[in-house]
């Protein structure tokens, strides 16, 4: 018995099942290879036609280097082979990045934690990525490699300056995303993430917020607060950190506060909230993690 | 046309290898090559889990795996658990409870549910319904397919 199914639109002329990322990168060198990782977001989209690929399917979802954790006390390190699964099951990671355990929790369903990566969240660059949100907070760095001749020479940016629009990124067509690092936050820090969604589950957040800092007699410091769907990339809310930077945390700032970062952003409206509600999101789960502290 | 590889797993514990297409998934694959119906095609985008199966023992979507990943790999679907000694607890389980009505989402479920049942450890309501988070039925008879799971976990085979 064979079932009826559409063909996909995406063809492919070339395949390689990369072994090592200097295999990746060559093989991604003349800037019209397709990466595949988990594949969860990367199937869907080559299935829908909402994007077009590049003819070179280019394989790393066996490239061991990339899946590793190194937690050092000067810098965490996530292979962008890492997944959400990975992330949840690291009890270390869960207490020097809970915003970062906690968006993974809220991650998709189990099946898709399994599979889908660190890397690919960033490289999808969506609006709404989840796992982006918490490491925007935590001043993360993504590390990317290219082939330079005949050696892989890599460069790091800042994870809030790697995005430049919906589905779009600063990553040149011939570059891997290999890792995600961030300096570890001590015990007394505030990190928290929020998301909404109809249901807990397989929801694109109709608005995320991180928020991270270090709390000192009920003053923050070194705030970070970064929101999902409320722009056409993640977006860091700088305005409303420099407002409560250092600041004591009572209810008029939590007010003054609040209402600032319901101005700061722009979301739009769509089908899963109206800009108003998505900005009511946005103060209330401020509201929430600023409350917290007081 | 696009480029055919050959590839070679495991499944349901026989070594197989087929030439498939780069494009395909994996639940292509596994319906239109080696003719296995067990893991649906119901929503294509990972939001039912019809299609679960067990890649390197770990649960994900096939409709969302790479076909030319299956290299390589070992994997388990819901024919596998048939083999020659009948039913497998976990469909023994369901069979018990009535935990299958229309039966089009009860491949997925019970690849679900093997990949949360650990021996020896019994599973709250909570665990087992957090676990089917990614798995749809639209009988919605989940009451039962919860009971079914919860009554098999922790028996130690």
């Amino acid at each position: 018995m064979t079932l009826p199914q559409n063909q996909s639109p995406a063809e492919f002329e070339y395949y390689v099942n990369a072994t090592s990322i200097e295999e990746a990168c060559r093989a991604l060198g003349d800037g019209t290879g397709t990466i595949l990782a988990g594949g969860s977001d990367l199937w869907v989209q080559k299935d829908e036609g909402v994007k077009t690929f590049g003819p070179r399917l280019i394989n790393i979802s066996r490239l061991e280097e990339l899946a590793e954790i190194s937690i050092g006390n000067d810098q965490v390190r996530l292979g962008a082979r890492v997944t959400m699964t990975d992330i949840l099951c690291n009890n270390e990671l869960g207490k020097i990045a809970p915003g970062l355990a906690e968006a993974a929790n809220r991650f998709a369903s189990s099946q898709i934690r399994n599979v889908a990566t660190i890397g690919g969240n960033f490289a999808n660059a969506s609006p709404a990525a989840d796992a982006v949100i918490p490491l925007l907070c935590l001043d993360a760095e993504i590390e990317l490699a290219r082939l330079d001749g005949n050696a892989v020479a890599t460069r790091s940016i800042p994870a809030v300056d790697f995005f430049t629009g919906p589905g779009k990124s600063v990553r040149a067509a011939d570059e891997l995303i290999t890792a995600i690092s961030f300096k570890p936050r001590d015990g007394k820090s505030l990190a928290r993430f929020f998301k909404s969604g109809p249901r807990p589950a397989l929801e694109i957040s109709i608005v995320s917020l991180g928020i991270v800092a270090d709390i000192s007699d009920g003053k923050l410091s070194n705030v970070r607060i970064a929101l999902g769907a409320v722009a056409p990339i993640p977006f860091r809310a700088r305005k409303t950190e420099a407002l409560i930077e250092g600041q004591k945390i009572d209810d008029n700032l939590i007010a003054a506060a609040t209402d600032y970062l319901a101005e700061e952003i722009s979301p739009i409206g769509d089908v899963r909230g109206s800009a108003w509600y998505r900005r009511h999101l946005a103060r209330t789960y401020l509201q929430e993690a600023l409350t917290n502290v007081a | 046309m696009s480029l055919k590889v050959e590839i070679a797993f495991k499944l349901n514990g026989h070594a197989v290898a087929q030439e498939i297409l780069t494009s395909a998934s994996t639940l292509q694959v596994l319906n239109r090559d080696f003719d296995l119906a067990g893991a649906k095609l119901a929503c294509g985008e990972g939001e039912c889990g019809a299609c679960t199966i067990l890649v390197d023992g770990v649960s994900r979507n096939a409709c969302l795996m790479a076909g030319v990943d299956l290299d390589g790999r070992d994997v388990e679907t819901v024919e596998g658990l048939w083999e020659s000694n009948g039913l497998d607890p976990v469909q023994e389980a369901f069979v018990k409870s009535g935990a299958v009505q229309c039966g089009y989402c009860t491949p997925g479920m019970v690849m679900q549910a093997k990949y949360l049942l650990k021996p020896g450890k019994k599973l709250s309501r909570d665990e087992v319904l957090r676990g089917l988070e990614g798995n749809v039925c639209r009988c919605t008879g989940y009451h039962k397919i919860v009971d079914a799971i919860v009554a098999v976990s922790g028996e130690t085979s």
